[in-house]
């Protein structure tokens, strides 16, 4: 009753919202990068928002069902198909036993989360299952996945029922996911260095597009644009940081920390984006430009409020849907 | 000691927020931030994920999300705010806290040390001058950060002051023992870095098996003792 992989992809680990409780001994919380598409995933087969998914980052592992599962994908669409077959992103979809499941293109977005109904098993380190690479801890003992490697289900649950010749079925509704992901500048707030910056650096900071570099992962994405200058002469000694923190380096350039970030850092930290956009930033592949606002401490809360309510929504929605369909079958 | 009232707190993202006692690193300032992190533990703040005390700042990570909820028509970042200074109030710096105090053996075999004799020459010091001044002091673990388990110590004596090496390197092994400025402090895993390296110490710093991961915490008191390189084999198989 299990997944196995038949053919690795560059990045794929199991993750959750993340291991909180331990930052001051230095541990990062790691976790998806993406929560939002997480959520939707896990949605869509009628899960909690925080049960273990895979992130898979492009090219994708190739992937064979063992058994016969209700899945979905949700973040990126990496045109993923089943025995050859188009499979929809933002759908519930039931895959037969000795499918397929293969990716072909990267068409929209960075990550793709694979969520199945009832979670996937994995290893629990310090209550989180996300897998720490550096410590080599938890997930899928604490590495990406590879070849051969098998996940389960925490338990088999009751799927949509196929027709005899399917081999796989997708259910007839999808996650609207768009008002999520509106394209627009990121929003931030400032940062305790902000002041540091000259009058100059503060306007282009604001009127200046950013690329992200190729120097880009799960730990932070390097961005490239006009450099900035601070006024700041002496050195900074470390405090915490934080995922969206925009650190400036000394080369005049920013990075975002992202969720695998040190918990601690000594760079001036210009501002801080808001959690309401890390998704769609989490989306974003290196060559992709985008420009900063500023908004307030509230208008950042506010934002993320409004941005729950739609998505306990739409995971309500998503879970009336299912029972449903459940019922019917 | 008297308690310093200047102090600043800043939101650290919309979803963190720091209290700092400004940017240099002293005992009195880190002494505060410790203080106010044991209390903070032990009160179990609702929606509090994080508390990172660093050198001169104490950081509080929250679920905003949660907390939003848990407050309609609140500014979190506000409530958060009050809290801290509350707690700032409350935290009796008079008290002795306790803290853990661990002897770390470190071998200064040239073997494992290879910037020990560069170090100690730029100094104008012979090497048991260095591990002698490097032994003598009750270092205090001023902040845990960088690595899992990778905790800055401080103060070494100022004769062996030393600036971290101007090209990284690309890989120092874990439980290597370096100086950067008047930082000490061990590399808990293989890893990148900068420190100049004088020892090696047999202990394992991390540990994912182990219930406490780490063997050091903020606020500890490290005490290292010099040990042979025979004694140095034997304490690595235990």
């Amino acid at each position: 009753m299990s997944i196995q992989v038949i053919k690795a992809g560059i990045l794929d680990t199991v993750q959750d919202t993340g291991r909180y409780g331990y930052q001051q001994l230095g541990i990062n919380p790691g976790g998806v990068m993406d929560r939002t598409a997480m959520r939707i995933a896990n949605a869509l087969v009628g899960n909690d928002a925080g049960v273990p998914v895979v992130e898979m980052h492009f090219p994708a592992a190739e992937i064979l069902f063992e058994e016969t599962m209700l899945v979905s994908l949700s973040g990126a669409d990496f045109s993923p198909r089943i025995n050859g077959e188009e499979m929809p992103v933002h759908k519930p979809v039931c895959v037969r036993k000795g499918a397929i499941l293969s990716f072909g293109k990267q068409i929209k977005g960075a990550r793709t989360y694979l969520a199945v109904r009832g979670g996937w098993k994995a290893d629990n380190w310090l209550h989180s299952y996300s897998t720490h690479l550096t410590v080599k801890a938890g997930g899928q003992a604490g590495r990406a996945l590879s070849r051969t490697d098998r996940l389960f289900p925490q338990q088999l649950q009751p799927y949509g029922l196929l027709n005899k010749e399917s081999i796989f079925e997708v259910l007839p509704w999808q996650a609207a996911v768009g008002a999520f992901y509106q394209e627009g500048s990121l929003r931030m707030i400032q940062g305790y260095e902000f002041d540091t910056l000259t009058p100059a650096a503060k306007e282009t900071l604001f009127s200046s597009s950013f690329t992200i570099s190729r120097e880009s992962n799960r730990m932070g994405y390097r961005l490239q644009g006009p450099p900035l200058i601070t006024t700041l002469t002496t050195e900074l000694i470390s405090t915490a940081v934080t995922r969206g923190t925009l650190q400036l380096l000394p080369n005049e350039q920013l990075i975002v920390l992202m969720a695998d970030h040190q918990t601690t850092g000594g760079y001036p930290r210009v501002g801080h984006l808001i959690s309401a956009d890390l998704a769609l930033l989490a989306q974003k592949n290196a060559g992709d430009p985008f420009s900063l606002s500023l908004v307030t401490v509230q208008e950042a809360e506010n934002i993320l409020h409004r941005q729950e309510m739609d998505l306990q929504q739409l995971q309500n929605a998503c879970n009336f849907r299912l029972a449903q369909y459940l019922l019917g079958v | 000691m008297s308690a310093s009232p200047v102090y600043r707190i800043y939101p650290c993202g919309d979803h963190a927020i720091t209290i700092t006692w400004g940017n240099a690193i002293t005992e009195a300032a880190n002494q505060q931030v410790m203080a106010l992190y044991r209390y903070l533990c032990e009160r179990k703040i609702t929606g509090v994920l994080d508390l990172i005390p660093a050198y001169s700042s104490l950081t509080v990570v929250y679920d905003l999300v949660a907390l939003i909820k848990k407050n309609p028509g609140q500014t979190v970042y506000t409530m958060m705010e009050s809290q801290l200074q509350q707690a700032v109030r409350s935290v009796e710096l008079g008290t002795i806290t306790v803290s853990n105090k661990i002897t770390i053996p470190v071998c200064y075999d040239l073997s494992l040390a290879p910037d020990l004799s560069a170090l100690a020459a730029l100094h104008q010091l012979t090497i048991e001058e260095v591990i002698q001044l490097h032994t003598a002091p009750t270092y205090r673990v001023y902040m845990i950060g960088f690595l899992p388990g990778f905790a800055y110590m401080g103060s070494v004596d100022e004769r062996i002051h030393t600036a971290r090496k101007s090209s990284p390197r690309t890989k120092v092994p874990a439980g290597s023992v370096g100086i950067a400025g008047e930082q000490t402090g061990i590399y808990p895993l293989d890893s990148p870095g900068g420190w100049q390296l004088i020892g090696q110490t047999p202990l394992r710093l991390f540990d994912i098996d182990r219930t406490d991961p780490c063997l050091l915490q903020p606020g500890d008191e490290v005490q290292f003792w010099s040990i042979s390189l025979t004694e140095y084999h034997q304490l690595k198989k235990l």
